[in-house]
């Protein structure tokens, strides 16, 4: 699959609370780092393979332990939504 | 340290073309003459970013009746907030739609005839029609923002159904909330707690079939409620507002309650939202008395609303009459007894 960010959904810097914040109509929240780290890799050109190998490169572990958590974390923002697959 | 604010609701005027018993504005409605400037709203934005807004809320009145709406739009995103359009789309352009991230758009029933009588504007739903293609065409979000009372709740699965058909994403059924003009109006708009618990019925139906279609937002009135509404997520915590004239507020209904209250022509939202006596005045739970003060629900309530325990007790430092601790309580059970007639008084200028 091949995450972007639904219509109306981002991802922005909270300067004032140092932290990053999905916006969404009328709603926000805020992912916890892992979450965050994924999020940053979504551009709607990204498939979730490529998603896991940089996340695989960026903190030097194992793609195939990296793997489960990505695809449970898209599930979880696809439910929420806050990505659309495509 | 203060906490800063989420959101501004920025009320931009309060011209409107449609004329709703329960519009949410001050029965003084302000003038257009007495409008802050779109240079004055350039500089609103920016210091709401700068104090820690990630969100502001276009609304009004009708904000696109202002004839620089498209120039307020962009203000707003050149500050680097999510732009949340709240209109009644019987006049909306594609240029107001540039700066936009997302579109609430009201519908006051789901057919021509009561939709004309409560909004009282003739051709309005077609034209509102027109302004849900326009936002979905520009792949814009889009709101249905059902306001619902004794007049509108038999038709509330058509306009759930209208949502659908004209491409929304979520639909916010809310029941009015009496404060202005719907306080004026009460007992044309209250609905009994039969009609309250079958739109709750249809919500929660309705909800499940059309998961991950369409997102449910419910509001419920809270006259029939047992413990008050967490008005605003508490007073002067997480929502800040600017009436059409400048006055900083932290909730647009507050302009009800006798207080003096800043305006950005004399100060900035930052020097408001951290020191004014207005703003400290109800927040958090120091200032609450019995039944509040200790209360286990204080800091989950914060006392419930401010207007509305003004409105109904003329005391503004009571116990929200919602609340069933409130000596007041009957006041609600009273009202919804006398509630039932059909004839209300439209919005105007006095």
């Amino acid at each position: 699959m091949t995450p972007r960010f639904a219509p109306g959904v981002r991802l922005q810097e909270d300067k004032a609370r140092g932290r990053w914040v999905v916006l969404a109509p009328e709603r926000m929240f805020v992912p916890d780092e892992h979450a965050l780290a994924v999020l940053r890799l979504v551009d709607g050109a990204r498939d979730e393979a490529a998603i896991v190998a940089a996340l695989a490169a960026q903190f030097d572990a194992p793609a195939e332990v990296i793997a489960g958590d990505v695809r449970a974390m898209l599930a979880d923002l696809l439910s929420r939504g806050a990505l659309r697959d495509g | 340290m203060v906490e800063p604010p989420l959101a501004l609701l920025a009320e931009v005027t309060h011209r409107c073309p449609l004329r709703c018993p329960y519009c949410s504005n001050p029965v003084e409605l302000a003038r257009a003459s007495e409008e802050l400037s779109t240079d004055e709203w350039t500089r609103v934005f920016a210091e709401a970013a700068a104090l820690g807004c990630l969100q502001v809320h276009l609304s009004g009145g009708e904000p696109t009746a202002r004839r620089d709406f498209p120039q307020l739009a962009a203000a707003a995103r050149r500050a680097g907030l999510y732009v949340n359009l709240i209109t009644a789309g019987v006049a909306l352009v594609p240029a107001m739609l540039d700066d936009v991230d997302h579109v609430q758009l009201s519908v006051q029933d789901s057919e021509e005839a009561g939709a004309e009588r409560i909004g009282g504007m003739r051709g309005a739903q077609a034209r509102k029609r027109a302004a849900a293609a326009l936002v979905r065409g520009r792949g814009l979000p889009l709101t249905l923002n059902a306001v619902v009372h004794r007049q509108n709740l038999h038709h509330l699965p058509e306009l759930i159904a209208l949502a659908l058909e004209w491409g929304a994403s979520r639909i916010e059924v809310a029941h009015v909330q009496y404060y202005g003009w719907a306080l004026a109006n009460r007992a044309a708009l209250l609905p009994t707690r039969a009609m309250l618990d079958e739109a709750t019925r249809i919500v929660d139906a309705a909800r499940l079939a059309h998961a991950g279609r369409l997102a449910i937002d419910y509001v419920v009135p809270d006259y029939h409620a047992s413990r008050p509404k967490a008005c605003m997520g508490g007073w002067a915590r997480r929502f800040l507002a600017v009436s059409p004239t400048g006055r900083i507020l932290p909730c647009h209904a507050a302009e009800t309650l006798p207080m003096d209250f800043p305006n950005v022509r004399d100060t900035t939202l930052r020097a408001a939202w951290e020191g004014h006596p207005a703003f400290a005045r109800f927040r958090g739970t120091a200032w609450m008395p019995a039944p509040c003060a200790g209360c286990e629900h204080a800091e989950r309530d914060w006392g419930g609303c401010r207007c509305q325990a003004f409105a109904l007790t003329g005391d503004l430092h009571a116990t929200d009459p919602a609340c069933a601790l409130s000596a007041h309580h009957g006041l609600l059970a009273d009202a919804v007894a006398e509630a039932g007639t059909d004839g209300f008084r439209p919005r105007a200028f006095s």
